[in-house]
């Protein structure tokens, strides 16, 4: 017990020094979750937003598809993205295995799901409500897209941070592409593996701590979030 | 009673229009031409096709046969692009009130500057011009409506169509909205409304369709259909009876 405390307190010294390795650490992990999240919502806010408001055959199996895929077994993505990045690979010769790139495919695989089932799911019921008033205006299907996606720009922004949630949390897929290279590869949730299998927990902890930060911050916007929502009249019925 | 208004706009016309579903009549209209110089209201208890026939004529709902025309010509999207709708529950966009209705304007590519002074003369128009800024979902139920009546002004319309838009308001709030009706039909807007109160259509039409169970079983002057209808659906309605 007093060797815990001991660790802990080792780890809250290593955050409020600001620790180098630590801190270069955190910054990775940021810089390519936010990045992967950003390229996530360029492709899957999209496709959710015409999912919805598309008819055309096989629509619903593409639902359902699409809803499967955000389960995925992150060790999974990560051995498919390393097959597809390995040097007999057909995106070898480009050389991105155990780059940070290689990790920001692998989180935008794992992500792009989330976000455009999300996406697919508010902007639906948004274009319920304003079906018949865009038909009204004479705003196509296609050209409402937009329209829907600015106007549940709040519930997206929810799907955003959901999505970012999920990115910098992740470990199995990012440790196979990434290969946890110090310095080169190794973000927050990959580097507490390694510690701790190490026994050096005071470094784990004071990593495990900021991730837990981070994760009640991002909950406390979505709930800053929602609360603007409701007092504007933005939320969705 | 309301006097006959100023202005013809593009003239209505239904011919053979029905619409069925699973062996039912919801609508058959043989002819119906609305071609009166002020506001036409639709009459009828609920479930007689008012809607839907508001609907068919504003495009939203295809007919399963027959057709409208405008001015003689089948409703085309020309036609439609100078029709505006005015739903019962107003559906606004989660913007300003001022983006509800700079959203309008820039689809009719209106330029900036001239987009601005119209958004103020509007929302003066509509008693809105303190709330340009106001989130439109905050609004109350009656300035929701106005908004959504200004919006569907800021087409510059040859035809507005309202459903039932004060069946949720208060007298004050319903009074409002009717001022903004009969300017615009002074304006030269053909309007067509849906209604369940009587003293309304009194208020307001200068001709009347009653409708039940999917047809019209009158249309006239306001006058003579409230004052001597002809039919005994009319009759029932206009007594308060059950009609059915």
């Amino acid at each position: 017990m007093q060797s815990f405390a001991s660790e802990f307190n080792q780890a809250i010294s290593l955050i409020l020094n600001g620790d180098a390795e630590l801190w270069a650490i955190v910054l990775l992990s940021l810089r390519v979750s936010v990045f992967a999240v950003l390229i996530s919502a360029v492709i899957g806010m999209p496709v959710g937003a015409a999912l919805a408001v598309a008819r055309f055959p096989g629509r619903r199996a593409l639902i359902i598809l699409m809803n499967a895929l955000m389960g995925l077994p992150p060790v999974v993505v990560g051995l498919l993205v390393y097959l597809m990045l390995s040097r007999s690979g057909p995106l070898g010769v480009l050389e991105l295995l155990y780059t940070p790139t290689a990790m920001i495919i692998a989180q935008v695989v794992l992500v792009t799901p989330i976000m455009a089932a999300l996406t697919r799911q508010v902007v639906e019921m948004l274009a319920e409500e304003y079906s018949e008033q865009l038909r009204s205006l004479g705003v196509s299907r296609l050209a409402s897209v937009p329209v829907l996606l600015w106007d549940a720009r709040l519930a997206l922004v929810t799907a955003l941070l959901a999505g970012f949630g999920r990115a910098i949390a992740e470990v199995g897929a990012v440790i196979i592409v990434g290969g946890n290279i110090n310095h080169v590869t190794r973000v927050m949730t990959t580097t507490i593996a390694l510690e701790t299998s190490k026994g050096n927990l005071a470094m784990a902890l004071a990593l495990g701590v900021i991730l837990i930060g981070l994760a009640v911050a991002v909950n406390a916007m979505v709930s800053a979030l929602t609360l603007r929502a409701e007092r504007e009249g933005l939320r969705h019925a | 009673m309301r006097d006959v208004v100023t202005g013809a706009p593009g003239i209505l016309d239904v011919s053979g229009l029905s619409i069925a579903r699973n062996g039912k009549a919801l609508l058959d209209v043989p002819h119906l031409c609305l071609d009166g110089p002020g506001p036409t209201l639709i009459l009828g208890p609920n479930g007689a096709g008012k809607s839907l026939l508001l609907r068919c004529l504003h495009g939203l709902i295809q007919p399963d046969r027959g057709r409208v025309c405008q001015n003689g010509a089948v409703l085309n999207a020309r036609h439609k692009a100078r029709q505006a709708m005015v739903f019962q529950s107003p559906v606004l966009l989660r913007r300003s009130v001022a983006a509800n209705l700079d959203f309008v304007l820039k689809r009719r590519s209106m330029p900036r500057a001239e987009r601005k002074h119209r958004i103020e003369s509007l929302l003066d128009e509509g008693g809105l011009g303190g709330k340009a800024r106001q989130p439109a979902r905050s609004l109350s139920g009656g300035e929701a409506q106005r908004l959504a009546i200004l919006r569907a002004l800021a087409l510059d319309p040859e035809t507005l169509f309202l459903d039932e838009p004060t069946s949720a308001l208060d007298p004050s709030a319903t009074q409002m909205i009717e001022r903004m009706i009969l300017r615009a039909s002074e304006r030269g807007v053909r309007i067509v409304m849906v209604t369940h109160d009587i003293g309304q259509a009194r208020r307001l039409a200068s001709d009347i369709v009653m409708m039940q169970a999917g047809r019209v079983v009158e249309h006239g002057k306001a006058m003579q259909v409230l004052e001597a209808p002809e039919s005994d659906e009319s009759r029932r309605y206009l007594a308060g009876g059950l009609v059915t």
